[in-house]
């Protein structure tokens, strides 16, 4: 599996032979479990570990949560108070699976961010990067159409509103939005749709995250470093790597048991701490609620998205050169969807030599900076649209686009990069030389 | 107990959805303490069970709570009331009853009504519904050790009335300072002494406020104390899991750190 020199399974027994000739199954996982893993990773390496226990956790809390759910509007929300108060457990298993979203998305935006630091999107690891944009994609599907499920106010107006954003697609959005609801507006068709969808999702993503293993797992991890794992010989490989089992399944099982902690205080103690409030009030298609805000996740694409109104001259530019085809509802769409398209394509808008932003003096700040960004940008998506907050939002919204599109790119020809560590074993030998008291094998670890 | 921190909690609403705040008055929330809050906090059962008599004194009047299976008035960590009295409570109530198609008086399996009067919201989930002091918005984190806020929203309007009273479109309004515009169209429906109590607690208007609004919590969260005592064992076991995991982990990687160290080849 690995391009990585190391041994390779050998079927010992005459039972193990005849299956390994007819299955190759078992030294399949015998390789992916000793894969060589650079030595030097950082605790900002353990994301993805948490992930595939989050997806596991969705799952199957979800589907025991559909053994008593009842997908239809005028039983769902009785359903789910049902699973509050009469199923087994039931309250544990919802609070489980709610903030099992949030648990997601704290990983992935760690994970996504990790890897804009130290350019593990960059060649050759170019497919690894956008399998996990498509897999974040689908996460995003997921949980929108998860927490219209409850069928509560926000569920209901969080629908109209989203799908509302397909709308206002030029000539054919309005059939598109009638196409997503199955209606004229939200409705039973759009709660039974949602839930199938809801329920599909997650096995695709289980199938993408399948590939995304098999994509980094051919390319090699990248490490703080950014350097490769030297491949002459096995020799060589063992001096940069060690194999993933036990050394890092411990390490990431250790940082998974203190995540569990934090997530089940919060379950136990503050599950409605990231809810809204309105979505235990059973949706009403007569009232809108006075502030339709979406889950925390969302609030920095859902800022750039209203960043963009019609008072923005470069807005009003683009209406007027497409002859009004494209107006501020549009571009706010394309301005949301485009934040997103742009992270996807920072493999080839970044032109730096350099792989890890270590090395990079200048690129480090603007990262940080765009931490900051994405920060300011959730906190601003939560703020009514009025005041100061929009012209934060456009700011925000400017950087983001501003990063990806010019700072990238211009980086890789103004900046005078450090030269990197020499080797992976190199850096881990002047990493544990230095200092007594260093941590299990962490460097420092960046914000975000 | 009452610590009378008036809570600006206007942010919260205007941020969370409580109401259109954006033209009228700000709505005040007494922070309350109650029995139930923090990670080890605990439903007071003789206070739920005053708060049921309020409930079905006062409030069910007009309010429903169609959510609320009878039966649950004898669970532990609720009222905790015997099955005779939670079945003789239960026939006190009429529900239509489909198979015979008549009215009959409920048994503990049947949910308590839902609201007689339409513009009266069903109290099932109302403590979870209108939080006072919410998430990351609000008062951030206190909500660990102060919940949601709910019950506080609840206790402060039944006392936040200020006797001002306004006709707006044939509808009489009435001035409340913890309504988010200030102006509710339900009538100040608790004052000192409404309800009598057989345990002789305080019954002055803010004493039977809060009875209610615990009441009304358990109601919504009704497995709250389930569900602590679930976050309770797995944090513990976690954490021991977690050491445990600590220790492996630094043991497996002493020998290649102490190699590191020296400067060996970390040969396997």
């Amino acid at each position: 599996m690995s391009g990585i020199p190391h041994d390779h399974y050998e079927p010992k027994t005459g039972a193990a032979k005849w299956l390994d000739q007819r299955l190759p199954i078992v030294g399949l996982l015998h390789s992916a479990l000793t894969i060589p893993t650079p030595r030097n990773l950082n605790w900002m390496w353990i994301w993805g570990i948490v992930l595939t226990f989050t997806l596991a956790l969705q799952i199957i809390t979800g589907i025991v949560l559909v053994m008593h759910y009842t997908p239809s509007a005028d039983a769902a929300f009785a359903s789910v108070e049902h699973i509050m108060r009469n199923v087994n457990g039931g309250h544990m298993l919802r609070y489980l699976h709610a903030n099992g979203a949030s648990l997601f998305f704290v990983a992935v935006y760690l994970h996504i961010f990790r890897s804009l630091f130290y350019g593990s999107y960059k060649s050759p690891r170019e497919v690894t990067w956008i399998i996990g944009m498509l897999i974040y994609l689908l996460m995003m599907g997921t949980a929108f159409m998860g927490y219209v499920l409850p069928w509560g106010q926000m569920s209901f107006w969080g629908a109209t509103v989203i799908t509302g954003l397909f709308g206002a697609i030029p000539f054919i959005g309005e059939g598109i939005q009638t196409w997503l609801l199955g209606g004229p507006a939200v409705d039973n068709a759009t709660l039974t749709r949602f839930f199938s969808l809801h329920y599909l999702f997650p096995f695709i993503i289980t199938g993408l995250v399948i590939v995304h293993i098999w994509a980094f797992h051919t390319t090699g991890n990248n490490n703080p470093t950014g350097v490769e794992v030297r491949r002459t010989s096995k020799a060589e490989a063992e001096k940069d790597t060690l194999p993933f089992w036990p050394y890092f399944v411990m390490k990431d099982l250790f940082a998974l048991g203190l995540i569990m902690v934090v997530f089940f205080a919060i379950v136990g103690f503050m599950p409605n701490y990231l809810g809204h409030p309105d979505n235990y009030i059973e949706a009403n298609p007569l009232a809108t609620p006075a502030h339709i805000v979406p889950e925390w996740y969302f609030l920095p694409f859902y800022a750039i998205l209203r960043a963009f109104d019609g008072d923005v001259w470069a807005v009003q530019i683009v209406s007027f050169l497409s002859f009004g085809i494209i107006d501020a509802k549009f571009f706010g769409v394309l301005a949301m969807f485009g934040a997103i398209a742009v992270m996807a394509l920072a493999p080839w808008l970044d032109t730096s030599s350099v792989r890890s932003g270590q090395y990079r003096p200048m690129f480090k700040w603007w990262f940080y900076l765009l931490c900051v960004d994405f920060m300011v940008l959730m906190w601003v998506g939560a703020m009514p649209a009025e005041g100061i907050y929009p012209y934060i939002a456009l700011l925000g919204s400017a950087y983001w686009f501003g990063y990806f599109l010019v700072i990238l790119p211009l980086l890789g020809v103004i900046e005078k990069p450090l030269e990197p560590a020499e080797t992976i074993e190199a850096d881990f030998k002047a990493h544990y030389g230095k200092s007594d008291d260093a941590m299990d094998g962490s460097v420092a670890t960046p914000a975000e | 107990m009452l610590k009378k921190t008036l809570l600006a909690a206007s942010t919260a609403f205007a941020l969370t959805g409580g109401a259109a705040l954006a033209a009228a008055g700000e709505s005040h929330i007494n922070d309350y303490d109650f029995s139930f809050e923090g990670p080890f906090g605990a439903y007071d059962e003789q206070q739920l069970q005053r708060g049921l008599q309020v409930y079905t004194e006062v409030c069910s009047a007009c309010h429903g709570m169609k959510f609320v299976p009878l039966r649950t008035l004898g669970d532990e960590g609720g009222p905790n009331l015997p099955d005779d009295q939670v079945r003789a409570y239960a026939e006190f109530w009429e529900v239509y009853d489909d198979e015979i198609e008549d009215w009959r008086a409920a048994k503990p399996t049947d949910h308590f009504p839902a609201s007689s009067l339409a513009n009266a919201p069903d109290l099932s989930l109302m403590a979870k519904a209108r939080a006072g002091f919410h998430g990351p918005y609000g008062t951030g984190i206190s909500q660990l050790f102060n919940g949601i806020g709910g019950p506080e929203y609840i206790a402060s309007l039944l006392t936040g009335y200020t006797g001002e009273e306004k006709e707006e479109a044939g509808v009489i309004l009435y001035e409340n300072t913890a309504m988010p515009g200030n102006w509710i169209a339900m009538a100040p429906p608790i004052g000192d002494g409404y309800v009598e109590f057989a345990d002789g607690a305080p019954n002055d208007q803010e004493a039977i406020a809060k009875d209610v609004a615990a009441f009304l919590m358990w109601t919504a969260e009704p497995k709250m104390m389930a569900r602590k005592e679930a976050g309770l064992t797995a944090v513990i076991f976690l954490s021991v899991l977690t050491v445990l995991l600590y220790l492996t982990n630094k043991r497996i990687w002493a020998p290649i750190k102490a190699r590191a160290k020296k400067g060996d080849t970390p040969a396997e």
